[in-house]
């Protein structure tokens, strides 16, 4: 379970973040809503470490946790970007295998073993030896998943799933995110697309911009 | 202009042109590591190593490179260092050329996409790590065109060392040309530095279709 307690954060004089509270529990996907401006992306951020917040508490499992302190062992996040951020230079596979490998230290064989086995999950087989220009968006983003879930975290963040990718694919996502959630992961999704917040949420939070408000 | 008098100057000219190519090959091997280094310093955090770095590269980029050469063989030993005439063109070419590689790095390091650093961030991978792994590889690529560009001109500026008395390729077509009167040695010189570069372009052709396996 993943509970957020009273998160604030601002840029300069500009409040983003005032207090957001929510809890997340184990297999279940929350959809993190809202227009854009609002605040959704940066509240992902600073969960998953990539922007420090001014103050508030992160708790896994009733532990506390510091996001940007995470060790290399304790790989709680995965992130897939709204622009995927995969590595040009390398491979499909060793998209998925670096980090394993790297930071894990499993040795090479056990990652592309465990690395092809996602990528064929995800419908990838065939493509190991690609790079990611040759690849379709769709394809891209399930390897940004792939590699995500190469490190075993315990809660998968996604920013955007579904705005880098023709609208066609928008249900092929949700049905890949359900997928992921029969299997007992844990997902945050930051949307602005609410249909397709509701097919796949089992909990909306709202973030509404600040300085609307006043 | 006799194929007898060719074959005559001939080896006088490759002895030049070996220490044409040991300046360069010894000027790369030190300048390309010396530029990356300068460079991670250059888009480090930490301000007062980013200003003395600054320093150094404004120095090499704002004076000749003929002026260090004198100065670091002639003007040197007045303060007690002294380095012989090879070993002064070498330290001189590294610290020049060590400048512009590291300007270039930087460019290269500062077109990597931010998000590379944050898809190797929320993987766990450490600073080093990002570095070696992410984002030189990539850089390399961006910078090869224009690394290639210095190496080119290296060659060139390698004739320099005429001015501290060092037997290069240019000194030797010059010593010939005054004692036989005749233009062929200086020729002859162009046509080897023709050479050089034809190679050096054919081989950075090669390393940059080595890196064109993704875009």
């Amino acid at each position: 379970m993943l509970e957020i307690k009273n998160l604030k954060k601002s840029f300069g004089s500009r409040q983003i973040l005032n207090g957001v509270n929510f809890t997340v529990n184990d297999g279940q996907i929350l959809c993190i809503v809202g227009p854009s401006g609002a605040g959704k992306t940066t509240l992902l951020r600073c969960i998953t470490g990539l922007e420090s917040a001014d103050s508030g508490e992160f708790l896994i499992d009733g532990a506390v946790f510091d996001p940007q302190g995470m060790e290399a062992s304790d790989a709680v996040m995965g992130v897939v970007f709204q622009d995927f951020n995969l590595f040009p230079h390398l491979s499909v596979l060793e998209n998925v295998t670096l980090a394993p490998e790297m930071v894990l230290k499993e040795s090479k064989k056990v990652a592309e073993k465990v690395g092809r086995e996602l990528l064929a999950e995800l419908g990838l087989q065939g493509k190991s030896d690609l790079y990611p220009y040759q690849l379709s968006g769709g394809q891209k983003q399930r390897v940004a998943i792939a590699r995500a879930l190469a490190m075993k975290p315990k809660i998968l963040c996604y920013d955007e799933p579904t705005s880098a990718l023709d609208p066609q694919l928008r249900d092929e996502v949700a049905d890949l995110l359900l997928k992921l959630k029969e299997q007992g992961m844990t997902q945050l999704v930051v949307t602005h697309d609410m249909d397709f917040a509701e097919k796949i949420a089992d909990k909306l939070l709202k973030v509404t911009a600040l300085d609307q408000k006043g | 202009m006799s194929l007898n008098y060719i074959s005559e100057i001939l080896p006088s000219l490759l002895d030049g042109t070996k220490l044409t190519l040991s300046l360069f090959f010894w000027t790369l091997i030190g300048s390309l590591p010396l530029g990356i280094l300068v460079s991670i310093g250059l888009i480090g955090k930490f301000k007062p190593l980013k200003w003395i770095l600054d320093l150094y590269v404004w120095l090499m980029r704002g004076t000749p490179l003929l002026l260090q050469l004198i100065f670091v063989f002639y003007g040197l030993p007045i303060i007690g260092i002294v380095f012989p005439r090879y070993e002064a063109a070498v330290f001189a070419f590294i610290l020049n050329y060590g400048a512009y590689f590291a300007e270039i790095f930087r460019g290269g390091f500062q077109s990597i996409d931010p998000g590379q650093y944050e898809g190797a961030k929320v993987l766990r991978l450490s600073y080093s790590q990002t570095l070696r792994k992410i984002v030189i590889p990539q850089v390399v690529k961006i910078v090869i065109p224009s690394i290639g560009n210095e190496v080119i001109n290296l060659v060139k500026d390698s004739s320099l060392v005429y001015v501290i008395g060092l037997g290069d390729l240019l000194r030797a077509g010059n010593v010939a040309t005054a004692r036989d009167v005749t233009l062929v040695p200086l020729l002859m010189v162009g046509v080897i530095y023709l050479i050089l570069i034809g190679i050096c372009t054919f081989l950075l052709r090669k390393v940059e279709n080595r890196y064109s396996y993704y875009k």
